[in-house]
C-alpha cells in the first residue's frame, strides 16, 4: 500500500476537455423479439433511453399471395386470404367473397349476409381482446390476457361450428355460406352473447382506469388526425385520431345498413385512445352480433348462382347437373366476365381493399390486395421518434400490426 | 354528395384533354392521365374545397406485355370522406421509359406502396425518397410480378393447365 505512488491528481479546466462525441445506439428490435407479436424488425438509432430515428425491415413473411393468385380460380384465392390477417380471418375470407359476388354480380339472400355479419362482427371481437389483451401483457399484465383468451376459444368454437376450422378458417363460398347456422351454433353464440359482457368488463377493471396503464399509455405514440389521413391510417387507429371513418358506415356492404352501432372515436390518437376505441368497437360487435342473431331472416343461406356456389354434397352424389357444376367450378373451368372492380371491408384492422382485374379468365389477371398494416406501419418511426423503447412497444403493439398482412 | 357526372365535368374543365378514357366499373369513376398530369391532378382534387380527396387508399401496378409502348399501368385509387366519392387514377408509362413522378410529397402512405410498386414491377418513382425493395431481398435482380415469369416451372409437363385447371 504504502508502495504505490498516488499521481497528482490533475483536473482539466473546462475549456481543456475533449469536445463531447454525440454517440448514438443502434438497437435491433425484432425480427424475432418477443414484443414484435410477429416478424419484422426495427433498427432503432437510441440516444441513451430515447429513440432518435427508426427504420424498419419487412417481408419475413413475404408469400407473394398477389403472384400465387394469377394461378389460381377464383374460389381457390380464399385459402390465401385467411392467411393475412390470422387474427381475424373471417373477415378477409368474406371480404374475398363479396369481392367476387360485387364482380359477378350475384346476389346473396338476407339470410347469408346476417350470417356473414354475425362472423365478421365475431371475428373483430377475438381481433380486438387479442390486441387490447396483448397490450395489457405490454404494460405487465399477464392476467387479463389469459382470461379474455378463454372467449376467444369460445368464438373458434363457433368458427368450427359454421366452417370447421379455427385460425385459417376459409369461411363462405362464392354466392352465401357453406352450411347454414346449425343449432348448435346459434346456442354458442347465444351462450356467447351473455357470458362475454362480464368478462370484457372485467378486463376493462383492470386496464381502463389503471393508474399504472394510463401513465405508461396516455400520450404515448400520439398521431394527429392530419398526419394519420396523410399516413393512409384506417380502421381503429384512425378512428383514435379522431377521424369518423368506418367503411361498414361510409359504404355499408351486406347489410351493414339494417344494423344499429355507434362508431366511436378518440380525440388524441394515442395508444390509450386506440385501446379505448377498440375496447368501445367490441361493446359495439356485440351489439351487432346480438342483432344479428335475434333479426335473423328466414330463407336459403346461398345464393342461386349455380355456375358459381359450390353445389351441396349431397345434391353432388344424387343429382347430375349439380355433379357437372361441381366439377366445373372445382376444375376451374368457370370463366369470370372481363372487368375490374374494387371492394373495401370493414377489417380488424381498417379497409381491407381488393382490387381485382379479370381478362376473362378463370384466375385473376392481376389481384392487389390493400392491406391496411402495411400501410399504417410505415407511421411507426414518426410516432415512436423521442419516446423510450418501452414506449415504443407499446405503440406498435396499439396499432396491431399483424405480420401475415403486413407482408402479404 | 357530388356525383360520378360532376366530377368527371369538373376535371375535363380544369385539365381538358389530360384526362381520358372515362369509365365507371361498378359505379367507380376511373379515368386515364398522362404521366406529366398525375401529379398535379391528385393535389387539385385533395386541394380543391369541392372535391377533398384527402385520403390515398391504395397505389398499385399492372403489366400489359402485349401492349406495346404502354406496358404499365400505375392505378391509384383514392376516396374522399367528405363526399363519399372513390375514384380511381390510372397513368400508362412504357417500357422503355419507366419512370413517373412520387406522390411522396402529397401524402406520405405514398411511400411505401411505391416501394411495393417499385419491388413487385420495377417502376421507377422520380423523387422517392427511399426507393428500395421492400418485400422482397434486396439483392433481388428482376421484378417478379411482371408477366414473363411464370409462377411454375413451364417445363413440367406433370402439370397441364388442361388438365388440372390450374
Amino acid at each position: 500500500m504504502a508502495d504505490i505512488e498516488l499521481l497528482p491528481h490533475n483536473v482539466p479546466s473546462q475549456n481543456e476537455l475533449p469536445e463531447l462525441v454525440e454517440e448514438l445506439t443502434t438497437l435491433n428490435l425484432g425480427p424475432t423479439h418477443p414484443a414484435t407479436h410477429g416478424i419484422f424488425q426495427n433498427i432503432l438509432k437510441m440516444d441513451g433511453e430515447k429513440i432518435v430515428s427508426g427504420e424498419q425491415t419487412i417481408g419475413y413473411i413475404h408469400r407473394a399471395f398477389e403472384k400465387i393468385a394469377e394461378r389460381r380460380p377464383f374460389y381457390q384465392i380464399t385459402t390465401l386470404t385467411d392467411r393475412m390477417n390470422y387474427c381475424s380471418s373471417p373477415i378477409n375470407n368474406l371480404g374475398w367473397h363479396m369481392t367476387m359476388e360485387k364482380f359477378l354480380g350475384v346476389e346473396v339472400p338476407k339470410r347469408a349476409q346476417y350470417i356473414r355479419v354475425l362472423m365478421m362482427e365475431l371475428a373483430r371481437i377475438t381481433d380486438h381482446i387479442i390486441c387490447n389483451s396483448i397490450l395489457g401483457v405490454d404494460t405487465g399484465a399477464f392476467t387479463g390476457f389469459l382470461y379474455v383468451m378463454q372467449k376467444r376459444e369460445e368464438v373458434y368454437e363457433i368458427y368450427e361450428e359454421v366452417c370447421g376450422a379455427r385460425l385459417t378458417t376459409n369461411m363462405g363460398r362464392l354466392g352465401g355460406m357453406e352450411r347454414d347456422l346449425s343449432s348448435t351454433a346459434i346456442r354458442k353464440i347465444k351462450e356467447f352473447i351473455k357470458s362475454f359482457p362480464p368478462v370484457l368488463r372485467e378486463l376493462e377493471k383492470l386496464l381502463n382506469r389503471n393508474r399504472i396503464f394510463m401513465d405508461r399509455t396516455i400520450n404515448v405514440g400520439p398521431i394527429s388526425a392530419e398526419r394519420a389521413l396523410s399516413y393512409g391510417f384506417t380502421g381503429p387507429n384512425l378512428r383514435a385520431a379522431g377521424v369518423d371513418y368506418d367503411v361498414r358506415v361510409m359504404n355499408p356492404y351486406s347489410s351493414y345498413e339494417d344494423f344499429e352501432f355507434d362508431v366511436p372515436i378518440g380525440q388524441n390518437g394515442d395508444t390509450y385512445d386506440r385501446y379505448m376505441v377498440r375496447n368501445e368497437e367490441m361493446w359495439q360487435s356485440l351489439r351487432i352480433v346480438e342483432q344479428a342473431i335475434n333479426n335473423l331472416p328466414e330463407g336459403p343461406y346461398y345464393a342461386d348462382a349455380p355456375e358459381y356456389y359450390l353445389p351441396p354434397k349431397n345434391e353432388v352424389y344424387h343429382n347430375m347437373e349439380a355433379l357437372i357444376y361441381h366439377f366445373k367450378i372445382v376444375m376451374g373451368e368457370i370463366d369470370a366476365p372481363a372487368g375490374e372492380v374494387y371492394h373495401a371491408v370493414e377489417g380488424g384492422n381498417g379497409e381491407l381493399g381488393f382490387y381485382l382485374i379479370s381478362d376473362g379468365g378463370r384466375a385473376p389477371y392481376r389481384l392487389h390486395f390493400r392491406r391496411p398494416s402495411f400501410i399504417y406501419y410505415q407511421a411507426y418511426p414518426e410516432m415512436c421518434k423521442g419516446s423510450s423503447l418501452s414506449d415504443a412497444i407499446l405503440t406498435m403493439s396499439s396499432l396491431n400490426v399483424i405480420a401475415g398482412e403486413l407482408d402479404a | 354528395m357530388l356525383t360520378n357526372q360532376e366530377v368527371a365535368e369538373g376535371l375535363l374543365e380544369k385539365f381538358g384533354d389530360q384526362v381520358f378514357d372515362f369509365e365507371e366499373p361498378y359505379g367507380l369513376l376511373t379515368l386515364s392521365t398522362t404521366r406529366e398530369e398525375i401529379i398535379p391532378l391528385m393535389e387539385f382534387l385533395r386541394d380543391h374545397k369541392n372535391y377533398q380527396v384527402i385520403f390515398l387508399t391504395d397505389i398499385t401496378g399492372v403489366q400489359y406485355p402485349d401492349n406495346t409502348g404502354k406496358e404499365f399501368v400505375v392505378v391509384y385509387h383514392m376516396h374522399s370522406f367528405v363526399h363519399n366519392f372513390r375514384i380511381r387514377i390510372k397513368v400508362a408509362i412504357s417500357e422503355a421509359d419507366i419512370h413517373i413522378p412520387t406522390a411522396t410529397g402529397l401524402f406520405a402512405s405514398a411511400n411505401w406502396m411505391e416501394r411495393e410498386t417499385y419491388d413487385f414491377f420495377g417502376i421507377l418513382f422520380d423523387g422517392h425518397p427511399n426507393l428500395r425493395r421492400i418485400l422482397n431481398i434486396e439483392e433481388m435482380d428482376y421484378f417478379p410480378m411482371r408477366k414473363e415469369y411464370p409462377m411454375e416451372d413451364a417445363t413440367r409437363e406433370d402439370k397441364i393447365d388442361a388438365l388440372f385447371g390450374r
